[in-house]
């Protein structure tokens, strides 16, 4: 007998909605190139438009403020290579600048981009954050200064739910005259956005940490925000991305915000109240833990905890076996040797980095699953433990 | 759990993970002969390895093992405590991480340096037998070679940058600053490089 797969890794990725899968299969069938001017293309062209407006209108921003990407790193990747455009004759005109700033829990593709700028010779400033996340705000002002184009702080944070104030920090770029562009992937869907009221210039989505698909994004572009290209030698998206539309992701993502837009205030009650839950059977049933994240503002759906003497990647492993997915900020699971960057950024001790999972629920997480993981997770522990050499029962 | 989905490492070490062998659960009533720690949580993995050891026959008469670290960590001292019970201490001091894996049914390549504290902690074991019964003439001592003066930079920090993923004279590099100030190691650095790697990953 095959026991229910509970799935708590949704800040990995999402499953599909069902409405979503329903409205991409729709969408198979629309095949035209929406660059044709036959009815077989403005068909296409039709279905990508009307897209543009329900994710638009989702966070608040003009229509033809979305441009259509193939990924969230895609977006990341495509904000911070404007900065770099060498060209005096370019239209993006930033060549003037030397520096960005950007904080110190980013995804990878925003640090490894960075690091990349880095060796091509821009300064990065890397700003700090406290010990639950959040931006060290003297220090961001300090380190933004007037060589600065650009900052780049993320909306939410993927492995503890941190969530930052945006609007303070966009504001801050831009009273000393930088652009902002917040990576919000593990955000939109989560919390309501609206642009124009945070101030931002670039917004990044990725379809499928919101129920939609893998294989697209959207990239807001606040009108008259200068800009460049990534990925050039077509006219499509207003000239800012090449490529012909991904027709079908590109309506998944609408729907699949169409339906966070109707779902996801009844869901964060429901989510935070798990997240209760959790916390409170594990400080019961489990000694020398650490949650981590900040405990108030952060996203409803992510708990992120660590366990003395107990390493993350046999966690994992343990509750994979009992079906139970979940995530680690373990080194050992990602193969390199340091453990996640955003718990020591947090000023987690390399040990108890080591030691933490990450929990992130979902639409279709059900009470029954939190209660099976507060069941078997101190059984977990405990056995990790009795054959660590690393714990020692306080 | 859907029998069609593989496990991410072998079926072997699953078992070893699962019900690990011979684990020290009591530290303190436990008898043993010599005693070894090695890693650092720091790192993510730490092992202590306990011996019996029959002293006329000069064989492992029992061992135990405690480890903190992954499922590759676990299960590798798990498998080492049953391959050298009833071993020769000579034999059981020749192991290599490459002899565990290979028990294992395998190790993905960036898991091999979960699985080279075992057979450290079973050898520094027995050097603390070796050092109590006034036979530390046996302790091997493993001196490292410094081969970049620059940087001070041991032959053994190559190899464990080679454990830790390193395949390119540029990677080794990144590991270890090696190379980085006059350049003159660069011969011997990849000599080196080449032999470690062989020695860990040949297949």
């Amino acid at each position: 007998m095959s026991t229910k797969r509970i799935y708590l890794d949704h800040n990995a990725t999402t499953p599909l909605h069902p409405e979503v899968k329903k409205e991409m299969c729709k969408a198979m069938d629309v095949f035209g190139n929406p660059s044709s001017l036959h009815s077989f293309g403005r068909e296409a062209r039709k279905m990508i438009e009307s897209a543009r407006e329900k994710v638009a209108s989702f966070i608040g921003a003009e229509t033809d403020e979305i441009t259509f990407v193939a990924s969230g790193s895609e977006a990341n990747n495509t904000v911070l290579s404007i900065i770099t455009c060498p060209s005096a004759h370019c239209l993006c005109g930033q060549t003037a600048h030397k520096n960005i700033v950007t904080s110190t829990i980013e995804h990878p593709c925003i640090m490894e981009t960075s690091a990349c700028l880095a060796q091509k010779g821009l300064e990065v400033n890397y700003v700090g954050v406290d010990k639950y996340g959040k931006i060290d705000m003297k220090a961001l002002e300090n380190k933004i200064n007037e060589q600065t184009g650009i900052v780049s702080v993320m909306m939410a944070n993927n492995e503890i739910g941190t969530l930052q104030d945006i609007g303070s920090i966009s504001r801050l770029a831009h009273k000393k005259g930088a652009m902002f562009h917040t990576d919000a992937v593990q955000a939109v869907g989560k919390v309501s956005i609206n642009v124009k009221k945070l101030d931002v210039d670039f917004l990044t989505i990725s379809g499928h940490k919101l129920y939609g698909p893998k294989g697209i994004g959207a990239l807001y572009i606040r009108k008259g925000t200068p800009f460049c290209p990534l990925i050039r030698g077509g006219h499509q998206e207003q000239g800012r991305r090449a490529g012909t539309e991904n027709t079908i992701g590109i309506a998944g993502l609408a729907k699949a915000i169409e339906m966070r837009a109707r779902e996801m205030s009844k869901e964060e009650k429901r989510l935070l109240k798990f997240k209760e839950m959790l916390k409170n059977g594990i400080v019961d049933k489990i000694p020398d833990i650490q949650f981590n994240g900040h405990p108030i503002e952060s996203l409803a759906s992510t708990l992120n905890v660590s366990f003395d003497g107990a390493e993350g990647e046999s966690i994992l492993l343990y509750l994979d076996l009992e079906g139970i997915a979940v995530s680690t900020g373990s080194a050992c699971a990602s193969g390199s040797l340091d453990p996640s960057h955003v718990l020591l950024a947090c000023g987690l001790s390399a040990e108890k980095a080591h030691g933490s999972i990450r929990i992130s629920t979902g639409r279709e997480t059900k009470e029954e699953d939190i209660e099976r993981v507060i069941d078997i997770l101190p059984r977990v522990i405990k056995k990790i433990r009795k054959m660590s050499s690393a714990y020692r029962e306080k | 759990m859907d029998k069609n989905i593989d496990w991410v490492y072998s079926e072997k070490l699953k078992d070893h993970f699962t019900h690990p062998r011979n684990v020290l659960e009591d530290e303190e009533a436990y008898e043993h002969d010599g005693k070894g720690l090695v890693g650092n949580i720091k790192c993510g993995d730490q092992m202590i390895v306990v011996i019996k050891v029959d002293k006329k026959k000069g064989i492992i008469k029992d061992i135990k093992w405690k480890t903190y670290g992954c499922a590759s960590a676990i299960a590798s001292t798990s498998v080492l405590s049953e391959m050298v019970k009833g071993m020769k201490l000579e034999d059981a001091y020749k192991l290599s991480p490459k002899d565990l894996a290979e028990k294992l049914g395998g190790l993905p390549e960036h898991k091999i340096h979960c699985s080279v504290l075992g057979d450290k902690a079973l050898r520094a074991a027995i050097d603390d037998y070796y050092t109590r019964n006034n036979m530390s003439d046996k302790v091997t001592k493993e001196k490292a070679r410094i081969i970049c003066q620059c940087m001070n930079v041991t032959d053994h920090e190559i190899e464990d940058a080679v454990l830790d993923g390193a395949r390119t004279y540029i990677e080794l590099q990144e590991h270890t600053k090696l190379g980085t100030v006059c350049g003159q190691c660069k011969e011997e650095a990849e000599k080196l490089l080449g032999e470690y790697i062989k020695k860990h990953f040949a297949k």
